[in-house]
């Protein structure tokens, strides 16, 4: 491949040293790393002077890190190689920052989530507590129960969408579809929880509060992001399958069903499992749609339910006498949503590892 | 396969049609106009259930003022903190997305692109608690400093919060929230800038630096931009976290570090919904409606760039 004839120069600008061929300084390999560091621990004494904040340290830091490699790259190595050094500096960087607040989210809420990390959490509902104990059995059974249903009503509609696309799909019909499901998965979640109000409340009347509710607004966040999920596996299928099996006289449908949607089950599980872990979390639908209770109803279809993120929101923000104790739950059902969201994210990988079709020999 | 027949007989008129595939057939185009029509609905839902709030008295708008005066500020704060989220989360995005496309080292590369994805899988109430635990305090001394030296500028004209639940605090969180978004996309495009190009610039002598600048960034510039719109429609979206962190409820200010903000659309529906009643929670949806709107203008154009984008990539 590499010997075709290169397109045009793309802007070349390097004009070379005119003179003999000179060796090349370079920087000893770790002296850039070296130099860096010592640019934050000056920016943190300059901070210091200040009194001392994280915030100023990595800003100092940052700034005095970059510009002392930058100046001994550029005394040593030139103007070109500096201005290399200096972006290389500067993007990982970028990456590190990055993970500052990764690490900060996951330390603090597990630090704040395991004291109260118990049996009781798991087993108590919050049906008349007050202070201490009590806990969110009822907001974990509600959130399944609801997820599973917007589960129950996404993914049918979802992948018959993502197979009308790959199989059937043709023309305007199907740019129309395409675009508007990109769109879609853009809508805000508290949009989709004012829809599904509007939607039950022009059925049910005023201020009608059902899990049901939930579930459609999960849907609507859910649907396109199953249809993105399921369009790009199904597109992987090679045609060849699809071929022999019109070949051996199989009808459409069921060469859809046995053969296409067979291959790619692996793939379409993977996607599904990763749209429930998108919508688990969302917290701001069932705010206005279901509600928070404290006991517990397992009846998506009457009145309201608990759910995690929902509980965990109200125990943070509304917090009782006990102050303490309904911060420890807030933390600890925020903890147990990483967790959902985490396992569901593993699951996810497991499922492409173990149920992928055995590729030809 | 008898010889005797099959080359006289014309061929048949029309292919089979079975019902198993005329029902198959069907129920999957069903699925894609419904899933239009949940669109359209959305849309009809909203305006249907605004209307009463369109057409009240001003006088009965929750403060008084009509609807205007009440979704201008929301507006304002739906702004600032997506603006902001995304001046904090763009040159980083790009920065990550270079990073781990040609500065990593190849084997660990992929992993650092999904610890970077692991960002967009935490639910946004949980980036709310770590705002108003974490982040918030910790901003508290960069608020007094800015207050001290940039209140020259509107933003800053403090005075400081002393609690850190401020605009610019929200801004940063949306940032790194919307963060994972832009950095996927740029990464993919970034990724697939052609081979040859940036083999020819190598060649040619340049440094990494100038192969990126020459090869790498005209081709994915409108990957970031799509990128960082797809971010903005997030963030101008986000309910939760903005709802934790802000102490929000003043009008229309564009000071970033004071305690008092304007609040956004989301976090002020979140916030008022529960209590809501009557005409209140048409004006609640009213807002609710704006801002339909404005992220699916977002997003349309989004979406109209990358598809453009993809016309004449020829990545092939």
């Amino acid at each position: 491949m590499s010997t075709q004839t290169p397109l045009a120069p793309v802007g070349a600008t390097s004009s070379g040293n005119s003179g003999p061929v000179r060796e090349q300084r370079r920087l000893p390999r770790f002296a850039p790393l070296g130099l860096f560091l010592l640019g934050v621990a000056v920016g943190a004494g300059l901070s210091a002077l200040t009194g001392f904040s994280v915030a100023l340290t990595v800003i100092y830091g940052v700034v005095l890190g970059s510009l002392f490699v930058y100046l001994a790259s550029r005394s040593v190595e030139g103007r070109r190689k500096a201005s290399d050094r200096l972006v290389t500096t500067l993007v990982t960087t970028a990456f590190a920052i990055a993970m500052v607040p990764l690490l900060s989210l996951v330390y603090t809420v597990l630090d704040n989530g395991l004291p109260r990390l118990d049996g009781a959490f798991f087993t108590n509902s919050m049906y008349r507590v007050v202070g201490e104990g009590g806990g969110a059995y009822h907001a974990i059974l509600g959130t399944v129960i609801i997820t599973a249903l917007a589960t129950v009503i996404s993914v049918p509609i979802g992948l018959l969408t993502a197979v009308y696309l790959t199989e059937y799909g043709t023309g305007r019909l199907k740019k129309a579809i395409t675009f508007f499901v990109d769109v879609m998965t853009g809508i805000p979640s508290i949009v989709a929880g004012l829809f599904s109000y509007a939607l039950f409340t022009l059925i049910f009347g005023v201020s009608v509060r059902m899990g049901v509710m939930g579930a459609v607004a999960l849907s609507v966040l859910m649907i396109p992001v199953v249809v993105r999920s399921c369009e790009e596996v199904l597109k992987l299928v090679p045609n060849e399958l699809r071929e022999a099996a019109y070949a051996l006289g199989v009808p459409k449908w069921r060469t859809v069903v046995k053969v296409v949607l067979r291959t790619a089950i692996a793939g379409l599980g993977t996607g599904i499992t990763l749209s429930v872990a998108r919508v688990i979390g969302e917290t701001a639908p069932l705010l206005i749609t279901v509600g928070l209770i404290t006991g517990t109803n397992l009846n998506p279809f009457d009145g309201r339910m608990a759910t995690l993120p929902v509980f965990a929101y109200y125990q943070l923000t509304q917090p009782g006498t006990a102050t303490q104790a309904f911060l420890d739950r807030a933390w600890t059902a925020a903890l147990v949503l990483i967790i959902l969201v985490m396992a569901l994210n593993v699951v996810a990988r497991l499922i492409t590892r173990f149920f992928a079709p055995k590729t030809g020999r | 396969m008898t010889a005797t027949k099959a080359p006289t007989e014309p061929p048949a008129q029309r292919p089979v049609r079975r019902p198993g595939d005329r029902l198959f057939a069907g129920a999957a185009r069903g699925s894609g106009i419904f899933i239009l029509l949940v669109l359209a609905g959305v849309a009809a839902f909203l305006i249907s259930e605004a209307i009463p709030a369109l057409t009240a008295a001003p006088s009965e708008i929750p403060d008084g003022n009509g609807l205007g005066p009440y979704i201008g500020p929301l507006v304002l704060g739906t702004l600032l903190g997506a603006v902001i989220a995304l001046l904090v989360a763009t040159p980083l995005a790009v920065g990550i997305a270079l990073f781990v496309t040609y500065y990593a080292p190849r084997r660990i590369a992929a992993t650092m692109g999904y610890v970077i994805d692991l960002l967009a899988a935490i639910p946004s109430v949980v980036y709310g608690f770590w705002g108003l635990a974490v982040l918030a305090p910790k901003l508290v001394p960069f608020h007094a400093w800015a207050a001290d030296h940039l209140g020259f500028l509107p933003f800053f004209a403090g005075p400081a919060s002393a609690s850190g639940r401020t605009m610019l605090t929200v801004g940063i969180v949306l940032g790194v929230m919307i963060l994972p978004i832009i950095s996927a996309i740029s990464r993919e495009v970034f990724s697939q800038a052609p081979a040859l190009h940036r083999e020819a610039a190598l060649a040619l002598g340049a440094t990494r630096w100038e192969m990126i600048k020459m090869a790498v960034l005209p081709y994915g510039k409108s990957g970031v931009i799509a990128g960082s719109m797809l971010g903005l429609g997030r963030a101008l979206g986000e309910t939760m976290a903005v709802a934790i962190i802000l102490s929000g409820g003043a009008g229309a200010t564009v000071n970033l570090i004071s305690n008092s903000n304007p609040s956004t659309i989301a976090s002020n529906i979140a916030l008022r919904f529960p209590e809501a009643t009557g005409i209140g929670v048409n004006t609640l949806i009213a807002s609710g409606l704006a801002l339909f709107l404005i992220t699916l203008a977002v997003n349309m154009l989004a979406r109209w760039i990358v598809n453009r984008r993809a016309d004449f990539s020829g990545a092939n």
